[in-house]
């Protein structure tokens, strides 16, 4: 039985909902913004946008905290069942992500100063078409949140693969880089590092979007089939070994 | 496998209730009571709708529902308490170890014993508290002598948690108890006549926390020894005690499962606005 966000005897409860939410939408489009003003200012070099995103990631865990707090507060005071409970758990689990969402991109500014002219190796040209995909399925998986769309979550586990995709295609490119360009290995490496920030982001975002899902319906997302991955050092034990 | 004993029953919560009986497994342990198609009517009101229900030996099964829901009424339909109740009619069908309760040749005082019975506020008899225990078994003459009698006693008390805050003051006035332990006196009554089932009415709703928690206690160490119904007005109080759980609205049944699945993802919306407190 999906919440269909109808209103609780108790006015106030909504309230407390009502402002997690705000909270969670201000978080995740924080989160968003850090990835794409990251990216940004690694093309062009900015140091001062890159600075800014470090500052900025401040307030994304501020958010958390007080995210965490209120829904703390609001099992303990409320005793939520069903959807409710459901609903607020996924919040306190999306916090948590989405202010690793923020660290990735924090990480991704940080490494602007050290790459300076990486932007122009050959590997750096894909990034910004990853980055895309993982800032949409960041926002596709709040989005979902909001509106309470499993369908949506959904879609957003399954596009993941693409960002999967990329980072095997940057993960190769950069290798065959490093071997041709010996003297260029260090910024190569901070570039891989990016484009496996960029992979995590787009994991994270299923993460999310799994917890929506489950608030919405119940019951867990369905696994989806990851395909072959070539950057996978171990293979997974198959079943009944 | 069921048989519309009244005729009235509309063949729409027949289907309805039908579908609402759990799968019993392995787990639940031996089915205790059933009821198919219970109808209670007060004079031309009806009460309760086509209620077909399961009770199994090891589970605490709960009833939830807003006041007036009906889920007090089923309850006391299962030992035929409603039987005083001149206007109340029951129909369809409620069995006691496969044995129609409502059949003529049932003896309603047995029954009672058989389907012990706890209700909101305590009650208990105005004697000592040796002798509110020993009530029973002594007009069931569950006991030949005095020692047996005194084992009872202490055996019920025990049972009901009771035993080591009175075994020093047996002769005092069950009245003069606490509500808690005037409560788990009550429990320890039902208990005394060896029944197979008990029925809690609102066990704690007069009761505090701490008192509460103990009859908590008290149901989850006697489940498994008698099956146990519980009508509660508490839903964290039936989330924590029972193992299944149905939701009465209107005088039906609108769900009846597995208590942790009725609060985590209940399947019906009406189930959902009640236990979220969405209901108008």
């Amino acid at each position: 039985m999906a919440n269909t966000g109808t209103e609780h005897t108790v006015k106030a409860f909504d309230t407390d909902i009502n402002e997690l939410r705000g909270m969670v939408a201000e978080i995740g489009g924080r989160s968003e913004q850090a990835i794409a003003k990251a990216m940004r200012a690694l093309e062009k070099h900015d140091l001062k946008l890159a600075a800014e995103v470090v500052a900025e990631d401040k307030i994304i865990d501020e958010l958390e905290k007080r995210i965490d707090e209120l829904t703390f507060q609001t099992i303990a005071l409320r005793a939520p069942m069903a959807d409710d409970l459901r609903e607020l758990i996924a919040t306190f689990k999306i916090s948590g992500v989405v202010e690793r969402i923020g660290d990735y991109a924090k990480n991704i500014a940080k490494r602007v100063p050290v790459i300076a002219g990486t932007h122009k190796l050959g590997p750096a040209s894909l990034l910004p078409s990853m980055s895309n995909i993982a800032s949409e399925l960041v926002r596709d998986s709040l989005e979902a949140f909001a509106r309470r769309d499993a369908d949506l979550a959904l879609e957003v586990s399954e596009r993941d693969q693409i960002v999967d995709d990329f980072y095997t295609s940057i993960f190769r490119s950069v290798i065959t880089y490093m071997i041709e360009n010996p003297k260029d290995i260090g910024e190569a490496a901070h570039l891989l590092f990016i484009a496996k920030n960029l992979e995590r982001i787009g994991d994270h975002a299923t993460n999310v979007a799994e917890m929506v899902y489950f608030a919405a319906r119940g019951e867990p997302m369905p696994e989806r089939d990851r395909g072959e991955n070539p950057t996978d050092l171990l293979e997974e034990p198959s079943n009944g070994k | 496998m069921t048989e519309l004993v009244d005729s009235t029953n509309s063949s729409e919560s027949y289907t309805m209730t039908e579908s609402a009986v759990p799968n019993i497994s392995a787990g639940d342990g031996p089915l205790k009571m059933t009821t198919r198609n219970v109808d209670v009517f007060y004079g031309d009101k009806q009460a309760i709708n086509g209620v077909s229900i399961d009770v199994t030996m090891d589970n605490v099964t709960a009833f939830i529902g807003p006041s007036g829901c009906g889920k007090s009424t089923f309850l006391r339909c299962l030992n035929r308490m409603n039987d005083t109740i001149p206007i109340a009619k029951v129909t369809g069908e409620i069995t006691l170890e496969g044995e129609d309760i409502y059949a003529a040749k049932m003896d309603v005082v047995q029954l009672r014993a058989r389907v012990g019975m706890v209700f909101q506020k305590p009650n208990p008899f105005p004697k000592s508290i040796y002798d509110n225990i020993a009530y029973g078994p002594r007009i069931h003459g569950l006991a030949t002598s005095k020692d047996e009698l005194d084992n009872i006693v202490e055996t019920s008390l025990q049972r009901a948690g009771l035993w080591r805050e009175v075994q020093d003051r047996l002769q005092d006035s069950g009245t003069a108890l606490s509500g808690g332990q005037q409560q788990r006196l009550c429990i320890a009554r039902a208990i005394a006549v060896d029944p197979e089932v008990i029925l809690m009415d609102e066990p704690c709703s007069a009761l505090d926390p701490i008192a509460t928690a103990k009859i908590e206690e008290l149901i989850h160490e006697l489940r498994g020894k008698y099956a146990i119904v519980i009508v509660t007005h508490n839903m964290q109080q039936a989330a924590r005690v029972s193992q299944r759980t149905a939701f009465f609205h209107l005088g039906t049944l609108v769900e009846y499962g597995v208590t942790s699945d009725i609060f985590t993802n209940p399947t019906q919306e009406k189930t959902r606005d009640y236990i979220t407190g969405r209901y108008g």
